[in-house]
């Protein structure tokens, strides 16, 4: 976000950062910020452009993440909570189409349209635009674009912003998608302490900076910004063997260790459903109980569940070893094969919102000790 | 000619009535459903005539009493289609706590005349006895479900079974994990869904009224919840409430309790 271009970048005071939410307020966005529900940062709607909260932050562990207060009391000083963009875009939910019976008894077919509000983001992270950008790639590839995804997605409005607290389950240094934010966005805030590096990304971010009448950044606090990116990335613990593990675990499939890791999951599919890149999902019919209409229903399914490995007669993933290894090899290996480059961006998601705590960097240094990736 | 409706009807054994409840807190929606099929019998609701022959019998409740013996068998002959529901009809509910316990001993100390008290010494699923074509866990069972259920029946389709854990509902409805956000003891990811994770969307722990989930790792969890705190006794007590007797909850705490923790 930090390019040598000069005045590409602007500075928004903290205490203007409410103009910059008003903006989107005027523009008719609904925006949404990060909010405290059930111990956790969760993104809300904000009914004030002065609602954004500061000094939230979390500490997060395998199994294990609480809520703490940022002593320098920032906007922005937490990593991430278990969702961002995923729901907004993909929703957990909806009606794809209904059938009806007319009046002489024949169905009548109908698409269902998405329920779409033009929807800002204030506080995505890097890894959630690179996760973004593979959902992307599964919902709107030619030929097969999802027309629900694809109302939502064109309506979101992006506010991006650096991570300047990694939580120790990140590690998207080491997966190349962060910590700060390079792409995808519409606008991209660093924040400093006495107030925001702004960038736009976009034509409409482009035109919602300009608005806000702001001074060009000083070449000291883009500095400031680029440095404290890199402070992030060096202050992370976790990390990965490498962009490419797909050969390095395609010839472990019968390692001893899926066996091991199968005894400690739970295949509760948390994962699944926290990851930013996880795009399963199942299709169901409801029909309406007088008989005369039917909805199809389609909601985020998991590779962890019972159904996703069911084939006509049988299931191809009874066990939890071959559901786990399905996940993780999909994820780290095979992605490639299906989008050019891993399925984790190092959000670390699974890692935290694991209920048993399973540590993905742990299991694939176990998986491909020995092996060059 | 139409074709005649479907009869239902709605039996109770040892149970508390919550699942009949359930159906009739439908409202409308029990109103829409009774122009599809015949309600000849569902003694909460009105209708009685227990021995007549029907296409579907829902039954509510354990069996729990010699009578019980005799009646479910009678029932069963007189219908199509046997579904069981609720915790007490497909595990035995909570009075299914007395099966590990002495409870000719417990009847003694509560009743002033404990020969008028006619009960087994088990509480068991109605499927212990007879057949049955389809289980609805919950306590209680949720009325949508049964709705489902009773509607894909009139559709000539299967019911669909949805054994997956609670976390599936928990996690699309944007509930944060309690258990990793506050490090309470949720029994979400060994349970089955279909309440739509009610508990840990009022930001409480799950506790499993909905019965064990498949492929369900009651070990894992176990492991867990005692790096949560808990002590031996109170994991076996997580196993040990509303679906004691599911064979997956009782095997969890059979096998804490053999390694003498619980």
């Amino acid at each position: 976000m930090f390019s040598s271009q000069p005045n590409h970048a602007r500075f928004l005071p903290l205490a203007q950062l409410h103009t910059l939410v008003a903006k989107l307020m005027q523009l008719a966005y609904q925006c949404l910020g990060p909010a405290v529900e059930n111990g956790a940062i969760v993104m809300r709607e904000l009914d004030a452009p002065d609602g954004l909260p500061r000094g939230l932050q979390a500490e997060q562990s395998p199994g294990r993440y609480r809520l703490t207060r940022d002593p320098l009391n920032r906007y922005f000083a937490w990593a991430n909570g278990p969702q961002a963009i995923k729901p907004q875009a993909f929703a957990p939910k909806e009606s794809l189409w209904r059938v009806e019976r007319d009046d002489a008894g024949a169905l009548q077919f109908a698409a269902v349209e998405a329920v779409a509000p033009a929807q800002a983001i204030i506080g995505v992270r890097a890894c959630d635009l690179a996760a973004l950008a593979l959902q992307d790639a599964h919902f709107l590839s030619a030929g097969r674009r999802d027309a629900h995804y694809a109302k939502r997605r064109e309506l979101l409005f992006l506010v991006a912003v650096q991570c300047a607290e990694p939580g120790a389950t990140c590690f998207c240094a080491s997966t190349g998608d962060g910590p700060t934010p390079t792409a995808g966005y519409d606008l991209a805030l660093a924040e400093l302490a006495e107030g925001f590096v702004a960038v736009a990304g976009s034509a409409k971010g482009g035109a919602v900076l300009d608005a806000l009448n702001l001074s060009p950044a000083t070449p000291q606090q883009i500095d400031a910004a680029r440095q404290q990116g890199q402070a992030a990335a060096a202050a992370q613990t976790r990390s990965l063997p490498g962009r490419n593990l797909r050969e390095a675990l395609m010839s472990r499939l019968e390692h001893p260790r899926w066996d091991e890791v199968a005894a400690r999951c739970l295949a509760c599919g948390n994962c699944t459903a926290v990851c930013p890149t996880c795009f399963c999902h199942a299709e169901a019919d409801e029909p309406a109980l007088d008989g005369q209409s039917s909805r199809h229903e389609r909601v985020w399914d998991s590779c962890f569940g019972e159904s996703h490995g069911y084939l006509h007669g049988f299931n191809v993933r009874s066990d939890i070893r071959s559901r786990y290894r399905q996940w993780f090899t999909h994820k780290l290996a095979t992605w490639h094969d299906q989008f050019g480059r891993s399925g984790c961006v190092g959000c670390g998601r699974c890692i935290a919102w694991c209920p048993v705590g399973i540590d993905l960097t742990e299991e694939v240094a176990a998986l491909t000790a020995g092996v060059q990736p | 000619m139409e074709t005649p409706k479907p009869r239902v009807a709605v039996h109770k054994f040892s149970s508390c009535d919550g699942c009949q409840l359930a159906l009739l807190n439908l409202g409308e929606d029990l109103l829409t459903l009774a122009e599809r099929v015949e309600l000849v019998h569902f003694a909460e609701a009105g209708p009685l005539d227990p021995d007549t022959e029907v296409d579907v019998a829902f039954v509510e409740g354990s069996v729990s009493t010699p009578e019980d013996i005799e009646r479910i068998q009678h029932i069963r002959q007189h219908s199509r289609l046997l579904i069981a529901i609720g915790a007490c009809a497909t595990a035995g509910g909570i009075q299914a706590l007395r099966n590990g316990a002495d409870g000719a001993q417990w009847i003694a100390q509560i009743y002033s005349h404990p020969e008028a008290i006619s009960s087994l010494a088990q509480s068991t699923p109605i499927a212990s006895h007879v057949k049955v074509d389809f289980e609805l866990w919950g306590c209680p069972v949720s009325g949508v479900q049964m709705l489902a259920v009773v509607n894909s029946l009139l559709l000539g389709v299967a019911p669909r079974d949805n054994a997956d854990k609670v976390c599936t509902e928990c996690k699309r409805n944007g509930y944060p994990c309690v258990m990793v956000s506050r490090g309470i003891a949720c029994m979400g990811p060994v349970t089955r869904a279909g309440c739509g994770a009610l508990c840990p969307g009022l930001g409480r722990d799950c506790y499993g009224c909905y019965g064990p989930a498949e492929n369900a790792n009651t070990d894992a969890l176990a492991a867990q919840f005692a790096s949560l705190g808990l002590t031996p006794l109170d994991i076996v007590q997580r196993f040990q409430s509303i679906n004691s007797q599911a064979p997956v909850f009782l095997a969890a705490a059979d096998k804490l309790r053999m390694r003498g923790d619980g």
